[in-house]
């Protein structure tokens, strides 16, 4: 079989608002969505600075497990006023918030989770990390990703619930270094 | 399920370049973790022309006006490194003006805004993964990263494709650019053939009599497994 070599990564760069910011990026919920959460969070570099010329995206189930997407087994379907996807730049003191619903449970095994991609300049590839939930401690224990991680990385990978708002802050680098994964 | 296979060694830079500054802070340290392909992962966003409006593929007009440099028409194919065509897919695009200055706050660089130039555009694949848009060549811009330093002349790209995995941002360079040799982010691509990839064609065929220069640019994403769990991942 014939193998296409494939094109490289390159930096998002300084500019990217330019073209990669979206009005409705933060909603991978609709407003007036039953049931939705706020995940929030701050990027910091490893001088403790703040990033605020960063993208974070996500990626997740909706609230049955399931995704909008053929390659489901279960099937594509759509959850009512929900994206799965949301898109958010930093602001100038790194902050990031999406609007979303909580994801069920996509096996038997893997505990509700988020896809976070991290782009910005001085990233020549996008990083990949994953948000857990503070509620769901049983699962989380079980869940054979965070598993394959030592205890003080586990416990980066779960956002903190403080007055209802679920922060996740993002270090590129440093003591408190998010655990990254190659996909 | 489909899986996802690794791209070759060396077709991406490391995250530790050091001849590009930015990334002495901006670096894991950690070695990554491997994510195995799970839903999560061999699913995404499946964004198209959903998200393209009337003119989106043109980037030649804005406010009420005609940008000023030389016309181009950018083309190519989205595919997998399998060679199957990638379909439906959203492209973004954005880029500095024909003087090299970017339409944002944080660029100072002294070359004046153009009154009819934006910089960002949209189009998506047909069905087969062709793309195609129109826009004014940007021109090449200084930089801070090290002494004389000059961006050579290149038009951002974002792609979902039809996976988590399939992810790309990237850059499309133009043929036999003399910039290319003291750029830390082209040369951040450790593997030549791959760096060559980011470089678009001139398209001749494209071009179009007393209207536009063709460049033909193909971005290759992830190609699935051919057969799953007989081959091992390796880290990239
Ligand atoms: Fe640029």
């Amino acid at each position: 079989m014939t193998e296409f070599g494939a094109t490289p990564s390159q930096t998002v760069g300084p500019f990217l608002s330019i073209g990669l910011v979206w009005a409705d990026g933060a909603q991978v919920a609709a407003a007036d969505t039953m049931g939705g959460i706020e995940i929030a969070g701050q990027v910091f570099d490893g001088a403790g600075e703040v990033v605020p010329d960063a993208l974070i995206e996500i990626w997740q189930a909706d609230p049955d497990g399931r995704f909008p997407h053929p390659d489901d087994p279960r099937g594509a379907v759509t959850y009512p006023g929900f994206r799965s996807f949301g898109r958010c730049a930093t602001d100038a003191t790194g902050h990031f918030s999406f609007h979303t619903l909580k994801p069920g449970r996509v096996d038997d095994e893997q505990a509700p989770h988020v896809d976070v991609t991290v782009l910005a300049r001085g990233l020549l590839k996008h990083l990949v990390t994953r948000l857990y939930f503070p509620d769901e401690t049983a699962a989380n224990v079980a869940d054979p990703v965070l598993a394959t991680l030592a205890e003080d990385e586990r416990a980066r990978l779960v956002a903190v619930d403080i007055d209802g708002t679920l922060h996740f802050d993002i270090h590129l680098q440093g003591e408190r270094e998010t655990p990254f994964f190659t996909v | 399920m489909p899986t996802y296979r690794p791209d070759r060694p060396g077709t991406h830079p490391d995250y530790d370049s050091p001849a590009y500054r930015s990334t002495a802070l901006r670096h894991p340290t950690k070695p990554l973790h491997l994510l195995p392909q799970r839903l999560t992962e061999v699913t995404g966003p499946l964004f198209g022309a959903d998200r393209v409006q009337p003119g989106d593929d043109d980037l030649t007009h804005w406010a009420g006006g005609e940008a000023v440099g030389q016309r181009i028409i950018v083309h190519g194919r989205v595919m997998d490194s399998g060679g199957r065509p990638v379909p439906d897919t959203l492209l973004e695009v954005w880029q500095a003006n024909a003087g090299g200055r970017y339409r944002h706050p944080v660029d100072q660089w002294a070359a004046p805004l153009d009154p009819h130039f934006a910089g960002h555009g949209r189009t998506a694949a047909d069905s087969d993964g062709h793309y195609r848009f129109t826009t004014i060549k940007p021109g090449a811009y200084p930089w801070k990263n090290h002494a004389n330093a000059w961006r050579p002349a290149h038009i951002h790209f974002s792609l979902f494709g039809q996976a988590f995995t399939q992810r790309l941002v990237t850059q499309m360079y133009f043929p036999d650019d003399p910039l290319f040799f003291q750029d830390p982010i082209f040369n951040s691509v450790p593997d030549e053939r791959g760096r060559a990839r980011m470089v678009s064609a001139y398209d001749h065929d494209v071009t179009t009599d007393h209207w536009a220069l063709g460049f033909r640019f193909d971005i290759v994403l992830r190609g699935r497994e051919q057969t799953p769990f007989e081959s091992e991942p390796d880290d990239d």
